[in-house]
């Protein structure tokens, strides 16, 4: 809807960024960007205002505030991983989805904050301080919830935004930007998405390039979307996917962007329930609310199926291993020879890379790259790696095999409960954090196929709730027009933020519209 | 000692104080059986020695980019100017195979009689070392492209060209790998500089099998390989610039005994250096363990002014390298004209029995074709093909010289070719073309001039000038005389001329 108001000069896209950086500025206490890029921001703007002006706008994407995790390589830009590691390093090229964003007119705002080279599940431990869920300041929340005693003020009772693509996941749901883009590795995308009340799409691996993402695992990262609306993401995927020779691990066929049909009916559909997503620790309200989303397709006509994905309860312990043994290749290229972070320790090589890395990296990177060591040592390979990856296969196989039995669609919760408080979140380390929080997302990344986090509904305190639905490989534009007609059906309320509010309200009306397309 | 093959490995040399003398670091000790099997115990009654001796061979590949990157590939470039993100390994690049690169393996594999594989993948072997940027190499360790070959090598005994053996040593595998980067150690300032214009540049690794037992086997072998690369083109294989580097694994053990701890050697910078590494690393292993000694299983250097190896300093305790897939490439798929899909584009596959119809001549079959067309002796064939350019120029002047090719191939050997070496000249920089050389025989075998003048014609072409044969015989006034009146006036005048004696 934005996109048509700039269309017909109702809008024009400097004033939309002005508004957007202001109230990028009027949320700092989010802390959900790392680095805003102001100055280049205008000038993008500008561009598009003159492409618009001669009536030729690059696309639906032109002139569109969008935001980018701060694990993507941008030109000109600092990109930090919210990690001491590379904090100052100024990438020297854009990542490919970055690129083509800018191809298309998009204006880049800024970096937004993450988990330390995103691991995580929370976005709470990277080196720019965690990032706070913007719900924690909406009515909604402030109304649900019962302050322990006079004295406590907001300031302690704000929630987490999940991780760890928790900055994105914010600044979207902030109305600061119309779309941003996160990773999603096991889960980081979805995750964050649900506790913020945002969509969150996790493409099928090889279909959006990863050229230009810093790697978590390499074999299960893909960039993820996030936007307010389920159309929003498809525009934005239309713009992202295809073959890029950069990255050889994306699939040579042709991409068509597609636009999303109004499903009206849904008697075709057969709706997969996967028992195993029962996990333990799964929130009575979410199970409830599980529950009626699947009566919701059952009523409206569609085949619902109970179906058992018996190795789900593997993919933690089997992610533990493959995530660490990536890891710690990946992180092996950080010695501060090249760039980033170099320590003054200058004894010998050895001892500069050791305090380099000390220094540059957080203990949950320390302790992930030590574990992958382990598992890759000659006597432990066999145990670990290869024993993981034959488990990896037994995961996929579960979802080929109740794919080919002629289920459409997969639907399950996408977390255990809404968001908790920081101060509670903390209490665990980041490893029992994450080993809870992905159980629910992450085989879809070591099967490689696509889903999307759509908000549902509001817990008890006030907080969102969303569902996740699984798609098969490629089949994106099924996931997503499943998707659609969901959001359609549960109608997620609109955010209530002071901030969002002060703004002139004439203008708010198009990003109150929560959608761009 | 004994020379050639054919002895007994014996030790040649005083027992000293230390280890084997310096004398004998500068010669060639070398003796081992032709057959390369047991061999009968020696005068000193000492039991017998069979030294065992595999190599492996690292060679540039020939490409205009590199392995997984777009940088170019040049030698002696100004410092760290041929250096992409990826090769700089800026976080976030990712590889992308070169097709170039996968073809010169799969001719290389054709050419040394290996099987294909397929599918082949790639995989990173984790090390830290500041010429690897990104703390591993992206390499072959699980299924390499071409596995079980052979190359055939022939070298002479006695350096007489009389008798030649034929030997055949059969090749592991061949797998493709980065090159690193080079780093320079300054002690003076206590710093290392790091160059990374090689790292990333296109390797293929050759294994050769531990069947040599000497250093002038595992020389000829090499030279064999390197002609081999050339023909084919997938590697310049020049040792000098770094293009082929050789690491030698050297043990020894008593015939019937199981094998013995294995050293590499390394810091070979060229195949004399080679065979003499090899010799000289038996010869220690054996005066070691016959002084009661062990062979540690270390690597070495060899020190080319020594003549020795020596243990390395940076290699402390066995590595472990962590080897893992590499997620970022997916498995190297190659066709063949049974297996490629109908609908596939030429462009994308690279066909391997395509790159076997485009094979061209193999250095053995240049020599066979040498000796079949022009009658020439076998040993003759490898000294043509061992110099860069002399078979063509051979060739060259047989075409333009009535002299039959069994003439010509003496005046090639012995003249032009022993001229060159005393001068340190290639067959490119020699001063007389193979135009001039064809005209000059052409002079002898219409007998216009005697072999006496022919000399002293040689000598004057030697120095350049462009003067043709002609002139210079006609300038020196060294013409046959043919006529028999003529010679016999001249005879009568020089008879006159001493009457009065």
């Amino acid at each position: 809807q934005v996109s048509a108001a700039l269309k017909e000069g109702r809008v024009t896209p400097t004033e939309l960024c002005q508004r957007c950086l202001s109230l990028v500025r009027s949320t700092r206490f989010l802390n959900a960007y790392i680095t805003v890029a102001e100055e280049t921001a205008l000038k993008q703007a500008e561009e598009s205002q003159k492409r618009y002006l001669r009536g030729q706008p690059l696309g639906v994407l032109d002139g569109i505030p969008v935001a980018v995790k701060d694990n993507f390589n941008t030109a000109g830009i600092e990109t930090t991983c919210a990690s001491n590691m590379l904090k100052g390093y100024i990438s020297p090229y854009n990542a490919t989805v970055v690129q083509k964003l800018l191809d298309q007119g998009a204006v880049l705002l800024g970096k937004t904050n993450l988990d330390e080279f995103a691991m995580g599940s929370g976005s709470t431990d990277g080196a720019f301080g965690p990032v706070r869920n913007p719900w924690s300041y909406s009515r909604q929340y402030k109304e649900k919830s019962v302050p322990k005693s006079h004295s406590e003020d907001e300031e302690s009772n704000w929630v987490i935004t999940g991780g760890s693509s928790g900055g994105s996941a914010a600044a979207v749901s902030s109305f600061t930007c119309f779309a941003a883009l996160g990773s999603d590795t096991g889960g980081s995308t979805r995750n964050p998405a649900a506790h913020c009340g945002v969509v969150g799409l996790k493409p099928t691996y090889g279909l959006i390039s990863r050229h230009g993402l810093i790697p978590l695992v390499n074999s299960m990262d893909v960039p993820g979307i996030l936007t307010r609306c389920v159309d929003d993401a498809a525009v934005v995927l239309g713009s992202l996917a295809g073959h890029d020779p950069k990255d050889s691990t994306t699939i040579q066929d042709n991409f068509e962007p597609f636009e999303l049909p109004d499903l009206t009916d849904v008697s075709k559909l057969t709706i997969g329930i996967p028992k195993e997503y029962h996990a333990p620790g799964l929130s009575s309200e979410i199970l409830a609310l599980w529950s009626k989303a699947a009566d919701l397709f059952k009523n409206a006509g569609a085949k619902v199926i109970e179906v058992s994905l018996p190795h789900t309860c593997y993919s933690i312990v089997c992610y533990h291993v493959l995530c660490t043994a990536e890891v710690a290749s990946n992180m092996a290229r950080f010695d501060g020879l090249e760039y980033g972070h170099r320590s003054d320790m200058n004894k010998s090589t050895e001892s500069m890379y050791a305090a380099t890395r000390r220094e540059g990296f957080n203990d949950v990177v320390r302790g992930r790259i030590l574990s992958g060591n382990y598992f890759l040592l000659k006597q432990n390979y066999e145990n670990y790696f290869i024993k993981a990856q034959k488990v990896r296969r037994l995961i996929a196989n579960d979802f080929v095999k109740v794919f080919r039995s002629g289920i459409d669609v997969l639907l399950t919760p996408t977390t255990l409960n809404d968001a908790v408080p920081y101060m509670e979140f903390i209490k665990e380390d980041n490893r029992t954090r994450s080993a809870q929080d992905d159980i629910l997302t992450q085989a879809a990344n070591m099967a490689g196929l696509p889903a999307i986090n759509v908000p549902a509904a509001l817990s008890e305190r006030g907080l969102p709730v969303g569902l996740q639905f699984i798609g098969r490989s490629f089949q994106e534009k099924q996931l997503l027009t499943v998707a659609k007609w969901f959001e359609k059906q549960v109608k997620f309320p609109v955010i209530q933020l002071e901030e969002v509010k002060r703004l002139d309200h004439a203008a708010f009306q198009h990003q109150k519209s929560a959608s761009f397309s | 000692a004994a020379k050639g093959c054919g002895g007994v490995w014996r030790r040649a040399w005083r027992r000293g104080a230390g280890g084997p003398s310096p004398a004998l670091c500068g010669q060639r000790a070398v003796a081992c059986n032709a057959g390369g099997g047991a061999v009968p115990a020696g005068k000193s009654g000492l039991a017998p020695w069979v030294p065992v001796v595999g190599l492996e061979i690292h060679a540039q590949i020939s490409s205009n980019t590199k392995l997984f990157s777009g940088s170019q590939v040049k030698f002696a470039a100004p410092p760290n100017s041929l250096v992409s993100f990826f090769d700089a390994s800026l976080p976030g690049t990712l590889p992308v195979l070169n097709r170039r690169c996968v073809e010169a393996a799969v001719m290389t594999g054709l050419a040394l009689n290996c099987s294909i594989n397929k599918k082949s993948l790639f995989d990173r072997k984790h090390y830290f070392y500041a010429d690897l940027p990104a703390g591993y190499q992206i390499t072959q360790q699980r299924v390499p492209i071409a596995v079980n070959g052979s190359l055939s090598y022939s070298f002479c005994i006695d350096n007489k060209m009389s008798q030649i053996v034929t030997k055949t040593v059969r090749i592991k595998q061949i797998q493709l790998e980065q090159d690193s980067g080079k780093s320079l150690h300054d002690d003076t300032r206590s710093q290392t500089l790091v160059d990374l214009n090689r790292a990333g540049v296109g390797l293929m690794e050759v294994v050769m099998e531990p069947d040599m037992c000497c250093g002038e086997e595992a020389a000829a072998a090499v030279r064999e390989l390197q002609l081999i690369l050339q023909t084919l083109g997938s590697s310049q294989a020049v040792m000098a610039e770094g293009q082929l580097r050789v690491d030698a694994n050297v043990s020894v053990h008593h015939p019937g005994e199981p094998y013995g701890v294995r050293t590499e050697v390394k810091n070979i910078n060229s195949i004399r250096f080679l065979a003499k590494a090899v010799d000289y690393e038996v010869q220690r292993q054996i005066e070691e363990l016959e002084s009661g000694g062990t062979v540690l299983n270390e690597t070495r250097a060899f020190d080319s002014k020594l003549g020795c190896t020596v243990p390395m300093r940076d290699k402390e305790g066995k590595q472990d390298y962590r080897f893992m897939p590499e997620p970022n490439l997916p498995p190297l798929i190659l066709y063949d004209a049974k297996s490629l899909p109908a609908n596939m584009n030429h462009q994308q596959v690279v066909n391997i029995d395509w790159i076997h119809e485009r094979l061209p001549d193999l250095p053995s079959v240049k020599r066979a074709k040498l000796v079949e067309w022009y009658g020439i002796l076998p040993e003759h064939s490898f000294t043509l093909l061992n110099e860069d350019g002399l078979a063509e120029f051979f060739e060259n002047v047989v075409k333009q010289t009535q002299m039959k090719p069994k003439k010509v191939i003496g005046w090639i050997l012995n003249d032009l070719l022993s001229y060159l070496k005393q001068h340190s000249l290639t067959v490119k920089e020699s001063p007389i073309s193979s135009f001039l050389l064809a005209d000059f025989l052409n002079l002898l075998e219409k007998k216009e001039i005697s072999s006496t003048a022919a000399k002293q014609v040689l000598a004057e072409l030697w120095k350049g000038g462009g003067k043709t044969p002609l002139e210079i015989v006609k300038e020196k006034k060294l013409e046959l005389i043919q006529d028999q009146k003529e010679l016999e006036q001249i005879c009568q005048t020089v008879i006159d001329g001493h009457k009065s004696e």
